[in-house]
């Protein structure tokens, strides 16, 4: 217990003492990191801590990401205090009623419940006018803010602030009752059933709580890029951050955190040409032999390393 | 002959330094997913330019970056960002999907990055997003729709149909195509379309059949392109209702087409046949280099190198004047294998659209469907 | 829309439910019988597709034969594809979580796409319909329908009729079955649990490679190909209810109406019909169409 407290203290005092020695570009790829990493929290609420496995989170992700191009071009001036709640609260709603409808199915069933809900905001903002187009639409700027967001260590430190506040939020939460409530859904829901608890209300509230997180990693994705595109809303997203944390390792925040970092360092390594040459252009035989590989010899993910060294070291001492 | 030798190389350090420096382009190309064959036809078409030129532009060395968009617009800003801020490119050249081309354009914007667009048609790049440090070397949506709207309407027919996927390319060149339609006389009954990347085109061809037009006109590419003219033919549609459509439908696609695709009428900025001594030099230049023969997408490469060249000469390798380089460019005509063309104040080509047969295995030349035609860039305020 | 106009968008509805169900079917016996996340089925499909075309030259002049040759030359290959697969990777997976299979088969997915590019390319190809079937039927005076495609509905319907057959009235199906529902009993009534599995594997990945391939005259061939079928492919299944071959084939005529009279009759929500079609069965039916015990 001790040991992860310190693990996640030092990854974040890592992040914060990061724009000291980075440069421009790696400012940014660590805020795309860190927004990666909020939005692979958002899935592990549900799928590592209540065992909901959903497959449709990029519709709450873009849906926070489209609330905030859509509201900043309504509103002039818009400023950040309303506007990324109102995003929130736009993803989280959306959430909802997807949960509310999607919970009553199971198993693989529900996986593909929560993709159709998905594909359907997806046409939604791919085929309606609501969107703005297939080719998606820009933000005319930064959200206003005590602070100027267009700055990027402004910027930086908003997505720190934000993830750091997930992270100890969902902490929090799964230890208090309503987490353990979730985890006994998780091991076994009809024994939870059986002794009277009504889970329905816990794994709805998981849902829209998922769905508000997902939506704020959004919102920062929206502003950081200025730009905004139906794909945010693809399924191939939803695949993406479900990979992130089974790689990562299920059941654990850190896991989350750790997932965001190795899929997007283990594409840069294996799309850099400074090491391929010209084979970086099939970087995707990396990339996939080496998720093949986790899989195969990791199946508690990244994130049980360390357990592994611990039952190999004992091995050895017998 | 010491203080000479310090005295001159103060001279080089204090006028062009960069003139002695490589210039770095950054291409930022699609080598994974459905287009990788497009991001290697302007890789090559672009490289071969500098090789003619002896590796050297204006004087400076060519170096390159290479970055993999993977056609993927969620990933475009970082993408870009990388060669912007990571590698600090000179020039970035890119890229095939439009979305992902928005994406860049915004990028290329805000930070004054020279940008050249080698494919990706979404009118916007030349429209509300046009800046002087961006250019096309390519087309936008609306041209080859616009051309072929021309050419129905001179042909006769009154009534068509339109299908394509619904998305931006798909609903700019049918926007391209109904303005000159419906300026030569034609009226546009129906416009068909279906989500993209749907393939299942059985549903709309029995449309087509009910609702018998004069003619059908189309944009689709790649596999969808190859299934449709395919699934047109076997339909038995082809030999009742003439299709006609932007030149992707037959681009890169014949080998893959066969028999359906014979005698089909396309417009585009490039064909197979255009037997000038500029093309012939370029398309042997291209199959010695590359051993595969050279198509649009290449061409658009190749010409991209062109409009960097002439820039640059302009600012005698100096990226940084930008308003000189664009200056340049803007009085520029540019010979590409294509034909000779301008570009617009909106920074999008200003060229002769050919129509095409198919004959063989080649589009054939057989006119000109519209000369010098340019795109409005409406939205464009430089 | 009038009658006959009617009647052909109906053929246009089965033909295409019944190639829905030839590309899903692979995937519900793999998925249905033994609970096996496959998220590389699209890719099975797709190396099919470009084994009719890699293979249509090789065959041709190595022993003079045509599209039907190269379809079991084809056949055999994935045969032995599907047995090396399940043997070097699959058969790890069955004690593990179904998300450390969905691990697994993703990665499979990148591989597979990056092969197909470095062995193949990434040009967009096409494989000529045999001459044999080359021809058409008048439908009205404008359209045609290509026998081609009437052949593929056949061999759809073969295939399930196929199916079904040995998976409930012979033997080795009531084997499969049991060994689905519990594998330790099985094994200690003696009976070769692995090989078993192998074989299913198997057969599984030789469905997803023939109906690439016999598919391919029809959809043409190009990079990508894989990933538009999948998630079609996985809701055909979940539809049908896991496990269920009715289910599936079902599911996919149902597809098939759905998507070809939406992109007529509401071609703008035509995109999102399907997954509203599949919410809406398993809000009404949690378990999909038929349920499998």
């Amino acid at each position: 217990m001790f040991s992860r407290l310190v693990f996640v203290g030092l990854v974040f005092a890592g992040l914060a003492l990061w724009p000291l020695v980075a440069g421009a570009y790696g400012l940014d790829l660590v805020i795309k990191i860190m927004i990666a990493a909020i939005f692979a929290l958002s899935l592990e609420l549900l799928v590592g801590a209540t065992g909901l496995v959903c497959f449709g989170q990029a519709a709450f992700f873009g849906i926070g990401a489209y609330a905030a191009a859509l509201l900043m071009a309504r509103f002039d001036g818009a400023a950040l205090w309303w506007l990324l709640p109102a995003a929130v609260l736009c993803a989280g709603l959306y959430a909802l009623a997807v949960g509310a409808l999607s919970l009553r199915t199971r198993g693989v069933y529900f996986i593909m419940v929560t993709l159709a809900f998905a594909q359907m905001a997806y046409y939604v903002v791919h085929d309606t006018p609501l969107g703005g187009g297939t080719d998606g639409i820009y933000l005319p700027g930064v959200p206003t803010a005590p602070l100027d967001l267009g700055k990027p260590l402004v910027f930086y430190g908003l997505t720190l602030a934000s993830l750091a506040l997930v992270f100890g939020v969902l902490g929090l939460l799964l230890r208090s009752p309503f987490g353990r409530a979730l985890a006994g859904i998780k091991a076994n829901e009809q024994r939870m059933r059986a002794t009277g608890f009504s889970t329905y209300p816990y794994k709805l509230a998981a849902f829209a709580v998922s769905g508000a997180i997902a939506g704020l990693a959004g919102f920062l994705f929206a502003v950081k890029d200025g730009f905004v595109n139906p794909e945010l809303l693809a399924w191939h997203q939803s695949g993406s951050v479900l990979i992130m944390i089974i790689l990562g390792g299920l059941g654990h925040l850190r896991g989350a955190l750790i997932g965001a970092f190795a899929l997007a360092l283990l594409e840069e390594f294996f799309k850099s040409e400074a090491v391929w040459g010209s084979f970086a252009k099939h970087w995707h035989l990396g990339l996939g032999l080496t998720i093949i590989l986790s899989a195969a010899l990791l199946p508690k993910g990244l994130v049980g390393i360390p357990q592994l060294w611990r039952d190999r070291l004992e091995a050895r001492g017998e | 002959m010491k203080l000479a030798t310090l005295a001159l190389a103060a001279l080089a350090l204090a006028t062009g330094a960069d003139a002695q420096t490589k210039l770095k382009v950054g291409l930022m190309l699609p080598a994974t997913g459905t287009y990788a064959a497009l991001g290697t036809a302007i890789d090559n078409g672009f490289k071969l330019f500098v090789t003619e030129q002896g590796g050297r532009i204006a004087g400076r060395e060519i170096e390159y970056v290479r970055v993999d968009d993977e056609s993927d617009p969620a990933k475009a800003t970082d993408n870009v960002n990388k060669l912007i801020k990571r590698d600090n490119v000179d020039v970035i050249v890119g890229t095939v999907h439009s979305g992902v081309a928005m994406a860049m354009a915004k990028a290329a914007k805000d930070s004054g990055t020279l940008l050249i667009v080698p494919n990706a048609g979404a009118d916007a790049v030349t429209g509300p997003m046009c800046a002087p440090n961006i250019f096309r070397s390519s087309f936008s949506n609306w041209q080859p729709g616009y051309a072929m709207g021309e050419v129905v309407a001179k042909k006769g027919h009154k009534k068509v149909v339109t299908i394509t996927w619904k998305y931006a390319a798909g609903d700019e060149s049918v926007r391209g195509f109904k303005e000159a339609f419906e300026k030569g006389g034609g009226t546009v009954v129906k416009e068909l379309n279906l989500p993209f990347p749907n393939v299942e085109f059985q549903a709309l061809l029995t449309e087509i059949a009910a609702t018998k037009p004069d003619a059908v006109y189309t944009f689709f590419a790649g596999g969808g392109a190859v299934k449709f003219v395919k699934d047109y033919a076997a339909a038995g549609l082809k030999k009742n209702i003439p299709l006609y459509g932007a030149g992707f439908i037959t681009d890169g696609t014949l080998e893959a087409q066969g028999a359906d695709a014979a005698g089909l009428f396309t417009t585009l900025h490039y064909a197979d046949s255009l037997n000038t001594p500029r093309d012939n030099a370029f398309r042997l230049s291209y199959a010695k280099t590359y051993k595969l023969q050279p198509d649009v997408y290449a061409v658009q490469g190749y010409d991209a190198a062109q409009i960097l060249a002439i820039g640059l000469a302009a600012v005698k390798g100096d990226v940084s004047k930008k308003a000189e380089f664009a200056a340049a460019v803007e009085k520029a005509k540019i010979d590409s294998p294509r034909g000779p063309f301008t570009l617009s104040k909106s920074h999008n080509p200003v060229q002769d659209f050919y129509l095409r047969e198919v004959s063989g295995k080649e589009n054939k030349l057989v006119g000109v469907a519209s000369k010098a035609l340019a795109d409005p860039g409406k939205g464009c305020r430089m | 829309m009038d009658f006959a106009s009617f009647l052909i968008q109906c053929l246009n509805a089965l033909q295409y439910g019944l190639l829905l169900f030839l590309v899903a079917s692979g995937l519900t016996l793999i998925f249905g019988i033994m609970g096996v996340i496959n998220l590389a089925h699209g890719s099975f499909y797709m190396i099919g597709a470009y084994m009719a075309y890699a293979l249509a030259p090789i065959v041709e002049s190595t022993f003079g034969g045509g599209f039907f040759s190269t379809l079991v030359v084809g056949l055999v290959l994935s045969v032995l594809l599907g047995y090396l697969l399940e043997w070097a990777f699959f058969s790890f997976l069955y004690e593990r979580e179904h998300l450390q299979q969905v691990l697994m088969t993703y990665g499979l997915i990148l591989v597979f796409e990056e092969l197909r590019s470095i062995l193949v390319d990434d040009q967009v190809h096409g494989v000529a319909v045999p001459p044999l079937l080359a021809g058409s039927l008048p439908l009205g005076e404008l359209m045609s329908y290509p026998v081609y495609r009437l052949f593929v509905s056949g061999v759809c319907l073969l295939l399930a009729a196929g199916m079904y057959l040995v998976l409930t009235r012979t033997r080795l199906g009531m084997m499969i079955r049991a060994g689905a529902s519990n594998r330790e009993m099985v094994q200690s009534l003696g009976i070769d649990i692995k090989f078993l599995y192998r074989l299913v594997f198997a057969a599984g990945v030789a469905i997803a490679v023939l109906a690439g391939m016999v598919a391919a005259p029809v959809s043409s061939v190009y990079p990508g190909m894989g990933n538009t079928v999948l998630i079609v492919c996985f809701v055909v299944v979940v539809i049908g209810g896991i496990g269920s071959i009715r289910g599936a084939l079902l599911a996919a005529l149902l597809i098939g109406i759905v998507d070809t009279f939406g992109k007529v009759l509401l071609p703008s929500a035509a995109g999102v019909l399907v997954y509203v079609l599949m919410a809406l069965i398993l809000l009404w039916r949690p378990d999909g169409l038929f349920k499998v015990a």
